[in-house]
């Protein structure tokens, strides 16, 4: 039973605590003999915890060193430890005896030399390389003329300074400056909050959204330009719709930035000389396309204009054009009149030598030949007809016995009718046929009368013959030594004398005619 | 051609534009109506690229941000 109570052996110095005794004797013994210390380790699994406490394990391969950051104390911490993460932590050793635990309170942390800081960079290299945001493909094109550029950079320094003289020069732009840390741990975050506030902004706002994003910092050491390799900023300018220029550090220092950004620049002031181009060259530039344009035109115009006058050259005068057809039209004007002169001369020939052939005796020897055929016509009637009623009675007697009276009777009353009828159709046209012709004839003779000199003798004209020839001419008359002379009413002789030369001359070839 | 107004274009747009009305102009193969068209279009063009370089001011401002780290507005900054 005695066991069981605590019975303090007499002689035992050992001292009795109570629990929070002893708690608070440890805290005290930690605090007060470690107090302020810096620890080399691997990250281990990290934690930040919605309150905004940072947790993370510091270890190596056999122990493991609870530690804390306060809310209050993260944004000094230097260095965001990373699992894996070679560092060295600063900070106070607690105790706490609410667990039994002691833990580092982390108040700085620093990574452990340049090589495992280049080890780091490397292995988040290769992630975001996985993950292609360093794709060629993702680059956007910067605009060939930004209104406003966005700069994310810090006001101090010279960095600034040297993008805005640049910008200057080339081009003055419209610059809007989201001030931020460029190193420590404030950087990234702030950094990464400029890229995804210009963004957000719009365009033409009160807050106008820029066109183009530098992101810039002058160089340092590895540890000052830390901030630009965290991935929260490589991730901010990866999904920025703005185009990004990258000027970190020296031509030399190479940022996860670098590698995300759309065009990266050695020194703020080449990127200055990315974003804008020379206005002055521009000026050139427009002025000699204007020259180029105005030459252009003018030498369109000149071109068709000497074109026109090369076809005008080869083009005919009108008065070439006319000159054949008006000699053709003057030629034959010309053989018109002679043409109609000779057409008119060789009808007139014609109708002499046609006129000349109709003579009276030419028409007489028709008429009488035509006489001579109805005489004989005529003759040959009484006895045709004779013929034919002897040989019809002939007949009639060779029939006669066959035939009644009565029959015969009827027979001659017809015949009789016919021959009555035949007869008179005969006389009709007999005498028609002979009126006619007499018509004819008296016709025919009127026009031979009428054609005939002797009507003309009825208008005064005379025929001059000698002996039996018609005289026509002067020089017959003066030839002739007798004249007959045959007026309306009967002919007169004159003359029988010889032919007197001079009063022939003086007198017409018709001068009986006085 | 573009469907863009001239006046809506910019600077780079109406400069790439130009520089093909100058090219075609000075082929000398088109039209003289057309040669007429292309040489008013590039005068256009021209006085286009001409204003867009005309607004070449400076003006720089820092953006101001409240205790969250949000834009509130900006100050001009001088003497850089």
């Amino acid at each position: 039973m005695s066991d069981l109570l605590d019975d303090p052996i007499p002689g035992s110095n050992t001292p009795e605590f109570t629990v929070a005794e002893i708690a608070g004797k440890v805290k005290r013994l930690i605090e007060a003999e470690l107090g302020w210390v810096r620890v080399r380790g691997e990250v281990g699994r990290v934690t930040l915890a919605r309150s905004g406490h940072l947790y993370f394990d510091l270890k190596d391969d056999r122990n493991v060193l609870s530690c804390m950051t306060w809310k209050g104390q993260v944004p000094g911490i230097g260095v965001m430890p990373e699992e894996g993460m070679e560092i060295v932590a600063e900070g106070r050793m607690t105790a706490s005896g609410f667990q039994s635990r002691f833990a580092l309170n982390v108040q700085h942390v620093a990574v452990a030399g340049e090589g495992a800081l280049m080890a780091l960079l490397e292995k988040r290299k290769k992630m975001l390389a996985a993950e292609g945001l360093f794709a060629p493909e993702r680059k956007k094109p910067l605009p060939y003329l930004p209104g406003i550029i966005g700069v994310v950079t810090s006001l101090q320094g010279a960095v600034i300074r040297d993008i805005l003289h640049r910008l200057r020069d080339r081009f003055p732009r419209k610059v809007l400056i989201w001030p931020v840390a460029v190193q420590g741990a404030a950087c990234a975050p702030e950094v990464a909050r400029a890229i995804a506030g210009f963004n957000a902004l719009t365009p033409g706002g009160a807050l106008p959204r820029p066109d183009l994003l530098i992101v810039a910092r002058g160089g340092g050491s590895i540890e000052d330009l830390w901030g630009f390799n965290e991935e929260a900023v490589a991730r901010a300018v990866a999904a920025s719709d703005i185009p990004v220029i990258s000027a970190v550090g020296h031509e030399t220092d190479t940022t996860l930035v670098d590698f995300v950004s759309d065009q990266r620049a050695p020194t703020p002031t080449a990127a200055a000389e990315m974003a804008v181009p020379v206005r002055a060259e521009l000026m050139a530039w427009v002025k000699d396309q204007d020259a180029r344009l105005t030459r252009g035109m003018a030498q369109a115009l000149d071109q068709r204009g000497q074109r026109l006058r090369d076809l005008s050259r080869g083009l005919n005068r009108p008065e070439t054009v006319l000159e054949g057809p008006r000699q053709k039209l003057d030629l034959m004007s010309d053989r018109l009149s002679n043409a109609l002169m000779r057409g008119v001369q060789r009808r007139r020939v014609g109708f002499s030598e046609t006129a000349g052939r109709l003579r009276p005796h030419l028409l007489r020897s028709v008429a009488s030949a035509r006489q001579v055929r109805l005489d004989a016509l005529s003759a040959r009637l009484a006895p045709g007809l004779g013929l034919a009623v002897r040989s019809k009675r002939e007949q009639l007697l060779r029939t006669s016995p066959r035939i009644t009276a009565q029959l015969v009777e009827q027979k001659r009353e017809r015949a009789e009718e016919r021959l009555n009828d035949l007869s008179r159709r005969f006389a009709d046209s007999a005498s028609h046929q002979v009126a006619s012709w007499a018509d004819r004839l008296a016709a025919l003779e009127r026009l031979r009368l009428s054609l005939g000199y002797v009507a003309t003798l009825e208008r005064g004209f005379t025929v001059v013959r000698s002996g039996t020839e018609v005289v026509t001419s002067r020089t017959q008359a003066e030839q002739a030594g007798a004249l007959e002379i045959e007026f309306k009413d009967g002919r007169h002789k004159i003359g029988g004398a010889p032919k007197r030369k001079s009063t022939a001359v003086d007198k017409p070839a018709q001068g009986s005619l006085f | 051609m573009s469907d863009t107004p001239v006046s809506e274009m910019s600077f780079e747009a109406a400069m790439a534009e130009l520089e093909q009305v100058v090219a075609k102009l000075e082929r000398g193969d088109v039209p003289l109506d057309a040669s007429i068209a292309l040489y008013e279009r590039g005068a256009e063009l021209k006085a286009r690229c001409e204003a867009k370089l005309k607004e070449a001011e400076e003006k720089v401002a820092a953006i101001t941000l409240d205790g969250n780290g949000h834009p509130v507005g900006t100050t001009p900054v001088e003497g850089l």
